[in-house]
């Protein structure tokens, strides 16, 4: 395939129709997270990327051989390997005999949360959360490292070149976007909050945000959108998120119980469960949300200096 | 044999591919694009290991029994985070060699290292 | 507050890393970073003084038994471990002010200090868990940080090495994530401990030899075990002086623990030397490694190229310990890892001052430069002495136990050989000695550049400390030996 517009789109496609054989498979949360993660912000992050890289790809620089050996046997160590596995679909298979009958029969009564995915995430294997919480975090930060513009080179740029706004020409989406955003933001909510009870969470909530606020920043330039949303306020929003989770457990070492523990919250365990599990999932919704502003912001801006770059020169 | 086990064979061939690409291709994007594809074939690995005949998703509902096993989905979960993660940083740094270098080709650029030492 | 020391390990610097987003002073971020990483340090201090005494120390996160929550699992190895990370950083953060002051622009050193506290919480996190995804998740951790500050470089091979790295780590991380997927769906559990107990169960199948295969395979890549060590050069080369000087003195060593910790305690002694030809494997990566990477160290003409090469081959030689299979082999391994951390902690460190002073690392550009720079070149020629393993040094110690394990095996070729490869770190630690020393200054004023001074303080402390904790561990090897023995012991016969 030589060119990458293509490319991109087909595995933007892959990323779709592994979000429904994920909800073929009963596996919701994973579904939604899927859909808006590697469909959407993945597609976007790429296409941005190889505007800046070049579109086609110049020549067809292979190195098949090796590729083709190591590919060989890694697949046929693999498939060696599932010559012993449970049939695909057995209820006997150690997998699901063992841990987890608990959480499906008991997390209902020790969390008091219905969707049995949440509480695991959230409270039995919290640390985890955390852990994934300052990983995206830490992509955030260095792709601040890596590509953010120094605040003399934004200054710079003339107000009129770097509105790359399409309002003037494409008024019809203009106004569908106006009046799709608070109905965007408001399922966001939804989703944070309606965790507990059906498919959703900080992480899908926070990503469907700031699809929001891309579409925003897309539509009416990344000048406005940057007006909107200050860079300092969401890099420090993002922090705050982190470390609303991190006081949380904190709060619970203060108490008495062990890091993360919920159940000494409140004099209710399961009131306190609610309310730890409302917490975390707050920081990891305003984390996550930050952090893929910040990451679009930082490849859009880019692309803006480089095309200002351009027009400069032409 | 075959019937029990083609899930796992599908998701292996799918892998592969993912993994040919990343090694074979030269330009920075694609092996991107490439390794999204191994890591994305991987989560379905994990979520095929999850699910049990004639379940459903696994949100306490009256009336049903059969549930499907959450764990994995909890784990994939994070592991999709880290996908992005990844991704992103991927991404940003292929920009910067872009500019640096001129081009995201593997080739062009090790021929430009390769005259400067 | 003692009983959830073994949280706030982790903790103190995974929450320190947001605050310090805070902090817009370069000079504060500064201070920040290094008292966070000095808590760190007491507390692993502390850690290491209640596992000696009472033993292993469980930490039940969340309050759910393991193996439904995750639990933190600190014994004698983990301790050991992280006191070496937590005070390698420590140490390294007095002098990184004063380097990056020269190599990253200053609007970039806020976040440097972020991605620096986030590496150490994420090698602190692989070290302390007792759960196999929650080492995944925290390996990510490192690696991501690792693969943004190492683009900070200001060369442009920077970034091109981070982005190789990246896409090794990527797969390497992911081969881990298989391994980890298949033992699941085998055993149904992801705490280490069980894991250990339900895999004898399973152990016969070909899906958890798959599933050990990748893991081992993951490993090594982070490891940089030939032949998988592509990376690490050019990455370790073109980072940050500061950056080279951490991660050299740590994160191979979080991979070595990794690499210890699945033999070992996961699948236990007896499946992982009869089920792959591990001990083999090992032997013959490692030798090959050793040799490789020593003969190419020769040949560097850029001196952080030729740390690095010398690197791998002591990957190569502890790797090799690991391959013995017995407590001396062990030992060995675990002591000549406490003298590589500090070794070439020291060496990075040393290098960073010249790069401050001078601007190059060429061997070339060391002509006379041990007159000018004296207490710099002759921290680099006491570094370089440990490297050899002479008398009176921690690597002496170390290279010591190694020949005697190899011996008291029956591998006499093998000690043979490690103590050929010594004689190969000679020739590329003489031929700096030789520049250094005996070669007449570089005609400095006629390339415009200034004679060289005396590097700062900054640079000179650490330095020194690492030096002198070399040559003090080298002479008094109790407290070293001590814990590398307890535990080796402690891994060897508890392993099933």
């Amino acid at each position: 395939m030589k060119d990458l517009f293509a490319v991109v789109m087909l595995s933007g496609i892959y990323s779709l129709l592994s979000a429904c054989f994920f909800v073929a498979m009963n596996a919701v949360d994973v579904a939604i997270t899927e859909a808006s993660v590697g469909a959407c912000i993945s597609t976007l992050l790429m296409l941005t990327a190889i505007t800046m890289t070049g579109n086609c790809k110049k020549r067809d620089y292979h190195k098949p051989l090796t590729a083709l050996l190591v590919v060989s046997v890694t697949g046929g160590l693999l498939i060696y390997g599932t010559l012993d596995m449970p049939y695909f679909g057995s209820a006997e298979a150690p997998a699901h005999v063992h841990v987890a009958p608990r959480y499906i029969n008991d997390s209902f009564q020790e969390t008091g949360v219905v969707n049995m995915v949440t509480a695991i995430l959230a409270s039995y294997r919290a640390f985890d959360t955390l852990g994934e919480v300052v990983v995206i975090f830490t992509a955030g930060i260095g792709v601040l490292a890596l590509i953010s513009a120094s605040p003399t080179a934004r200054e710079d740029a003339t107000s009129g070149a770097a509105n790359h706004s399409m309002h003037e020409q494409h008024l019809s989406l203009r106004i569908t976007t106006k009046m799709l955003l608070p109905f965007i933001m408001l399922f966001a909510f939804y989703v944070q909050f309606h965790g507990d009870f059906g498919p959703g969470g900080g992480f899908q909530a926070g990503v469907i945000f700031s699809a929001a606020i891309v579409l925003y920043s897309m539509l009416f330039g990344l000048r406005t959108a940057r007006r909107v949303i200050n860079q300092t306020f969401t890099k420090l929003f993002a922090a705050f998120g982190i470390l609303l989770y991190g006081s949380t457990g904190l709060i619970s070492l203060q108490n008495g119980g062990r890091f993360l523990d919920y159940n000494f919250f409140l004099n209710d365990p399961i009131a306190g469960q609610h309310l730890g599990i409302l917490l975390i999932e707050l920081g990891v919704g305003c984390t996550v949300a930050s952090t893929m502003i910040i990451i679009i912001f930082s490849f859009t801006g880019r692309l803006e200096d480089l095309q200002n770059r351009k027009n400069g020169q032409a | 044999m075959l019937m029990g086990l083609y899930n796992y064979w599908i998701v292996v061939i799918l892998m592969m591919i993912g993994l040919y690409i990343v090694i074979a291709h030269g330009n920075l994007i694609k092996k991107i694009v490439g390794l999204n594809i191994f890591q994305t074939s991987v989560f379905i690995l994990y979520i095929s290991i999850a699910k049990i005949d004639g379940d459903t998703a696994p949100i306490l509902t009256e009336g049903v029994n059969h549930y499907s096993n959450p764990l994995p989905h909890v784990l994939i979960l994070t592991a999709i985070v880290v996908c992005i993660a990844t991704t992103a940083l991927g991404l940003a740094l292929a920009v910067r060699i872009k500019e640096a270098y001129g081009s995201a080709e593997e080739e062009d650029i090790q021929k430009k290292d390769n005259k400067e030492c | 507050m003692l009983t959830h020391l073994v949280i706030l390990q982790v903790i103190v610097p995974l929450l320190a890393a947001p605050l310090c987003l805070f902090l817009t002073s370069s000079r504060l971020s500064w201070f920040f970073a290094l008292i966070s990483s000095l808590i760190t340090c007491v507390i692993s201090i502390l850690l290491l003084q209640q596992v000696m005494t009472v033993g292993t120390i469980v930490y039940e996160l969340g309050d759910w038994n393991a193996p439904w929550g995750i639990e933190y699992r600190i014994d004698k190895l983990s301790a050991y471990l992280l006191i070496i990370i937590s005070s390698i950083s420590t140490v390294v953060l007095l002098a990184a002010q004063t380097s990056i002051e020269e190599e990253i622009p200053q609007d970039r050193h806020n976040v440097f200090y972020v991605l620096y506290l986030l590496s150490l919480a994420g090698m602190l996190g692989i070290v302390a868990t007792g759960d196999v995804f929650n080492v995944f998740v925290f390996l990510e951790i490192t690696s991501l940080s690792a693969y943004s500050l190492i683009a900070l470089g200001r060369d442009r091979r920077a970034l091109w090495a981070s982005y190789q790295y990246l896409i090794m780590g990527t797969i390497g991380a992911t081969f881990i994530l298989i391994g980890i997927g298949l033992m699941y769906q085998m055993t149904g559990t992801l705490n280490m401990n069980d894991l250990s107990v339900r895999l004898r169960e399973v152990d016969q199948t070909r899906t958890i030899f798959v599933a050990f295969s990748f893991i081992f395979v993951g490993i090594c890549l982070k490891l940089a075990l030939f032949p998988l060590h592509f990376w690490l050069p050019n990455a370790y080369a073109y980072a940050p002086s500061i950056v080279t000087a951490f991660f050299a003195a740590t994160s191979t060593k979080v991979a070595i623990y990794l690499l210890i910790r699945f033999t070992f305690s996961v699948f236990g002694l007896s499946y992982s030397f009869t089920a792959l030809p591990l001990q083999t494997l090992l032997l013959v990566l490692g030798l090959l490694g050793i040799f490789v990477a020593s003969i190419a160290a020769i040949y560097q003409q850029n001196v952080k190229h030729l740390f690095a090469y010398s690197s791998i081959a002591q990957i190569g030689y502890m790797v090799v310990g690991i391959s013995m299979n017995t407590t001396m082999g062990l030992m060995a391994t675990l002591l000549h890892l406490f003298n590589h951390a500090l070794m070439k902690g020291a060496l990075f460190l040393a290098l960073a001052a010249l790069i401050y002073q001078t601007g190059s690392v060429r061997l070339s550009d060391f002509q006379g430069l041990g007159r000018q720079m004296p207490l710099t070149m002759a921290a680099i020629v006491l570094g370089g002495l440990s490297l050899i393993g002479v008398p009176l040094t921690v690597g002496f110690v170390s290279k010591w136990y190694l020949v005697l394990a190899a011996i008291e095996v029956g591998w006499w070729p093998v000690a043979v050989l490690m103590l050929v490869a010594s004689l190969l770190a000679i020739i590329y630690v003489w031929r700096i000695v030789e520049i250094a020393y005996f070669s007449p200054p570089a005609n400095g004023m006629a390339q415009g550049r200034e004679i060289a001074k005396e590097a700062p303080l900054a640079f000179l402390i650490p330095v020194w400390l690492l030096v002198s904790s070399n040559i003090y561990f080298g002479i008094d090897t109790r407290l070293s030996v001590q814990v590398a023995q307890a535990a080796s012991q402690s891994l060897i016969g508890l392993s099933p």
